[in-house]
């Protein structure tokens, strides 16, 4: 019996119960050791005057202090090289490294950050999207995916809406803080252990900016206490600094952020601003969109390349756009560099399309599910994406047809709509949405993987791979992989840290796609020494007195024993083998290679197959509103997902889960705040609201479909990041309970949709029901909170009504106007205050075919 | 102090936290720091069977009283009851939060059974209290998990309840 498909429980289960389980800063210190901090910038964007460390340098216990002075080169990033790691002169966000402080103890850093003299002039910093369009301060180019013909597909259309759909960040939060711990070696030599989700470019970083060759910097991780992301690039600069200071001291260096800091001055999920214009006809049938993406990059690049492109590639979710017009721009603003998160930009676009949804149902007063299920991609037509891949096996309708089914979709309406007719108190919403997210690094290259298998005399294994453990359970699902190839119990086999000495230019684990990559290489290594192991047990087993040749293809593993499947009786344990095979000097040990067939993408053009295949799915919440505080409840969650055929059940549960209440949190109650100066205010959990046990949907059904991804390794489809995007239906709930009392107004509302969001918007209804005007709270309007004003408006009204919101100071924006017909109306008044249109100023520059949508 | 039933001296600032002594003075690295604000609950451990935030109290406080962590649950190589349905019911992912999640639970257990009412109990009075899904979830809300393993907490706890 196969092991694949059973629930075994997580490889650290007993470590993680019993407080065993090592992660950074639990590796016990060693004699020498030192303590390693930074001193970063106070602004947002200020240049440096003078800086005189004489004073902190006479601190007793400080160690060194180190400058970019002190580092071989300065800049780097893993798309485009354009971030400095410590100052020099500008700094560009607050909490920039400035200076690197090695201690003795924690007292003494604290000593030396009070003693250090810098003298720095403040500039104006960039805070807003809106803001950086205005300066024309973009990091990297335009990029755009096209389809058909938009101008043709406007100026016939029934109907159009346009407006503008504004996402804020979120902090990854991960529970255990960047951290590091780097032993010097001989020569130049480093040990880096890192908790890092990609060993590899800790490795390059560090060997970059210190001068060294990438022989000489070894970076481990055994896990990380979550990354979601955040560890992708962020960890990079930690062990840059840690490095340092043991390359330097010939100590060993331990930096660990405590979690205030690690919240304020690392980058977070990237904050959008989505300008939209959508033809449908009176069915509800999208036939056009345009779309123009601003993604919030802050200061430099980090891979805000490779985000907004997901973006732009996840633009459709499920549906189907026949034509097509998607732009992106990256805003450099002065906010730490935004970086991966679950979902990496695909959230983001997605979400775009699912308010385009709820919209349109409500502009035609139709329900949002029927819209969403018209527009659906097709199985047999409409099934090629607005990039030009055809979806192979699309499970979308079935999985729409039956989760509608199951949660019972058409009553719930039916009750939500009497509920909220008769309750005073309490508002209800109800939303269904849909889910396809694309499975490969959109980067080809990065698209493989290798493994090292080691067997040893008594039968067990060691795999080593360059997928990092954060908790998803890789190497649950590798070590059952590989135990699955030799059917021995999973017991036998060991998942061994992950080291660049063992695996060499190794992909991050991210990208959902770390099983993927790193389990097909592991099990070519375990073909590999299969043929070999074959050849030995076939020669074994044949016996000329029964009429039985040597034939490697006839034997069989099964129960931890081998043998000939013709003569099955006859058989040898798995370790009796191996020592066969050692003594006839057969090799147990094998690397595996693997590469994802059959993709790729052209940028040049916006078209290609850039992913091996989709995991899909739907789902449906239903949320309760009290009317008089704008408290939200997640009542009732049902999600059906096709993720092929699991490898662990157990643990892909878990990840459809968490990945949704990780989800939920982003757009309901995780609000970043930020001061005018651009400091973050919300940086703990007593002000940063991540979901905890009790915001658990009570009811949460989960089911997936039965189906075969034949294309990857064991039937298995990725599961890490989509269910993430499951989340969007929570937050159309809320927009859906609010249609019920907006009147003629299609709802407002940003993410997050936060208690204050819903208040704030019911009160706005309230008054404009009784014929008042609402003047947004003074919360929203001030200066103070300019960040968080800049993306809270979220707005598209519906027929003739016109109005104006007052954002920050001097910067006003006209509410975007749905307008029936062929985009005349007040189409002409511009979305952006400050400098005309978004998508004009696109335009300009690229010479974008976007005059239908101004 | 007597941590995990042994008598543990150690000299340290009076300023040390417990969750500082416990993993930098006496190598008890399995209580976690998250916050280090009394915020997240990755640091509980249990003082006299009470569940506290080892981050957010002074060492010296506990001279002479008995501290359990995460290390002092299991006897010898058997799991503790929590433990193992941590394990049966998937309660972790990164496994970070995972000690303070258990150490939380082992207390809340017994607080649900000495009677003690929490901000959902219906009935104040009532001696005994039953602890429902709505009361398991009151109860670990001190307790942030950023993988959102709740699914599986509130059913390896609704497990014990049971029991
Ligand atoms: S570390 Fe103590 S509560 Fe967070
Ligand atoms: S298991 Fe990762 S934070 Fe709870």
């Amino acid at each position: 019996m196969s092991i694949i498909g059973k629930n075994i429980p997580h490889d650290s289960a007993p470590g993680h119960v019993s407080g065993e389980s090592v992660y950074i800063d639990d590796i016990a210190p060693s004699r020498n050791e030192l303590l390693v901090d930074y001193f970063g910038s106070p602004f947002a964007h200020g240049r440096i005057k003078s800086l005189d460390l004489s004073d902190a340098l006479k601190v007793p216990g400080v160690a060194a202090l180190y400058t970019y002075k002190d580092l071989h080169h300065n800049v780097f990033g893993p798309i485009t090289q354009d971030e400095i790691l410590l100052v020099e002169d500008v700094a560009e966000f607050i909490g920039q490294p400035i200076v690197v402080i090695a201690a003795e103890s924690r007292a003494a850093i604290k000593a030396a950050k009070a003693a250090i003299k810098l003298d720095m002039e403040e500039l104006k910093p960039v805070l807003t999207v809106a803001g950086a369009i205005a300066a024309g301060q973009y990091l990297d180019k335009t990029y755009k995916i096209e389809r058909g013909n938009v101008a043709a597909a406007f100026a016939s259309a029934d109907h159009i809406i346009e407006g503008r759909f504004v996402i804020a960040g979120a902090d990854h939060f991960y529970l255990e803080s960047q951290a590091c711990l780097v032993y010097p070696g001989e020569y130049n030599q480093l040990t880096i252990h890192s908790s890092t989700q990609n060993p590899s470019e800790v490795q390059h970083v560090v060997a970059h900016l210190l001068g060294l060759q990438l022989n000489e910097v070894v970076c481990l991780i055994k896990r990380m206490g979550g990354g979601f992301g955040g560890k992708e690039c962020q960890a990079t600069h930690p062990a840059v600094m840690a490095a340092l200071v043991a390359l330097k001291t010939k100590r060993p260096a331990r930096i660990v952020y405590t979690k205030d800091d690690d919240m304020k001055y690392t980058g977070k999920r990237h904050p959008y601003q989505n300008d939209y214009k959508v033809a449908f006809d009176s069915e509800g049938v999208i036939t056009a969109l345009e779309a123009s993406l601003y993604a919030d990059g802050g200061a430099y690049n980090d891979l805000s390349t490779a985000v907004l492109g997901r973006s732009l590639t996840h633009i459709d979710n499920a549906y189907y756009l026949p034509n097509l017009l998607a732009v992106g721009k990256i805003c450099k603003t002065n906010f730490p560099p935004n970086t991966a998160f679950r979902g990496f930009g695909g959230p983001q676009g997605a979400i775009t399309i699912e308010n385009i949804m709820e919209e349109i149902a409500v502009y035609l007063g139709q329900d949002a599910y029927e819209v969403r299920r018209k527009n659906c991609y097709g199985v047999s037509d409409r099934n090629v994406t607005h990039y030009g891949q055809l979806l192979v096996n699309n499970t979308l309708p079935q999985i729409f047809d039956e989760l509608s089914q199951s949660c019972n979709y058409a009553e719930r309406v039916t009750a939500v709509k009497k509920f909220n007719a008769e309750s005073k108190t309490h508002l209800k919403g109800l939303s269904f949405t849909g889910l396809k997210f694309g499975i490969s690094f959109t980067n080809k290259f990065l698209n493989q993987a290798n493994a090292l298998v080691n067997i040893y005399l008594d039968g067990t294994i060691q795999v080593s791979t360059g997928a990092t453990e954060m908790g998803q359970g890789v190497n649950t699902n590798i070590k059952m992989l590989v135990a699955d190839e030799f059917a021995i119990a999973p017991e036998h086999v060991i998942v061994m840290t992950t080291s660049t000495e063992k695996n060499n230019n190794t992909s991050a684990t991210a990208a959902s796609s770390a099983t993927d990559l790193n389990g097909s290489a592991a099990v070519n290594a375990c073909l590999k020494i299969k043929e070999r192991l074959n050849v030995v047990a076939s020669n074994y087993f044949a016996g000329r007195e029964i009429g039985i040749g040597a034939y490697s293809d006839s034997i069989v593993y099964e129960g931890g024993f081998v043998f000939d499947e013709r003569r099955p009786h006859v058989k040898l344990t798995f370790p009796e083998l191996v020592n066969l095979a050692y003594r006839e000097r057969v090799s147990l040990g094998e690397r595996g290679h693997y590469i994802t067939p059959s993709i790729g993408f052209d940028w040049s053009v916006g078209q290609g197959s850039p992913f091996l295949y989709f995991t899909n799915g739907a789902s449906c919440s239903e949320v309760l509103i009290d009317r008089f505080t704008g408290e939200l409840k997640v009542e009732r969650v049902d999600i059906l997902m096709d993720i092929g055929k699991s490898i662990n059940p157990g643990l892909n549960r878990g990840q459809i889960t968490g990945a949704f209440i990780q989800g939920m949190g982003w757009l309901t109650t995780e609000d970043l705040r930020y001061a005018a100066s651009g400091a973050l205010l919300s940086y703990s959990p007593t002000t940063y609201k991540i979901p905890n046990i009790y915001d658990t949907p009570p009811v949460f059904n989960v089911d997936t479909i039965d189906n075969d991804c034949t294309v990857n390794v064991k039937g298995s489809k990725a599961v890490g990041e989509p269910p993430l995007l499951l989340a969007f239906s929570v937050f159309f709930a809320v927009k859906n309970a609010l249609s019920y009392v907006s009147g003629k107004e299609i709802a407002t509302l940003v993410t997050p949709a936060s208690g204050e969001e819903i208040l704030s918007r019911l009160t706005e209804y309230k008054l404009k029901a009784a014929g008042l005007p609402f003047t947004p709270w003074p919360a929203e309007a001030g200066s103070v909170l300019q960040r968080a004003m800049s993306r809270a408006k979220g707005y598209s009204l519906i027929q003739d009504s016109v109005s104006a919101a007052t954002l920050a100071e001097g910067d006003t924006i006209k509410i975007p106007v749905t307008v029936n017909g062929n985009g005349a109306g007040n189409g002409e008044e511009p979305l952006n205050g400050t400098n005309g249109s978004a998508l004009k100023a696109s335009e300009d520059e690229q010479e974008l075919a976007t005059e239908a949508a101004i | 102090m007597t941590v995990n039933g042994e008598t543990k001296s150690v000299s340290i600032d009076p300023r040390t936290s417990l969750l500082d002594a416990l993993r930098e003075y006496m190598g008890l690295t399995g209580s976690k720091k998250g916050c280090d604000h009394g915020q997240c609950g990755a640091c509980t451990v249990l003082v006299d069977g009470r569940r506290i935030n080892s981050c957010l109290t002074f060492a010296v406080m506990y001279q002479g009283q008995k501290v359990t962590t995460i290390e002092g649950l299991a006897n010898g190589d058997q799991l503790h009851a929590v433990q193992q349905a941590f394990v049966k019911h998937d309660g972790f992912q990164c496994g970070y939060c995972t000690p303070g999640q258990i150490c939380s639970a082992v207390a809340m257990l017994a607080e649900a059974k000495a009677g003690c009412a929490s901000a959902v109990t219906a009935d104040l009075a009532a001696a005994n209290v039953t602890l429902t899904d709505e009361e398991i979830r009151e109860r670990m809300s001190g307790n942030l998990c950023r993988c959102g393993a709740y699914p599986g907490i509130v059913e390896a706890i609704r497990s014990l309840a049971e029991a």
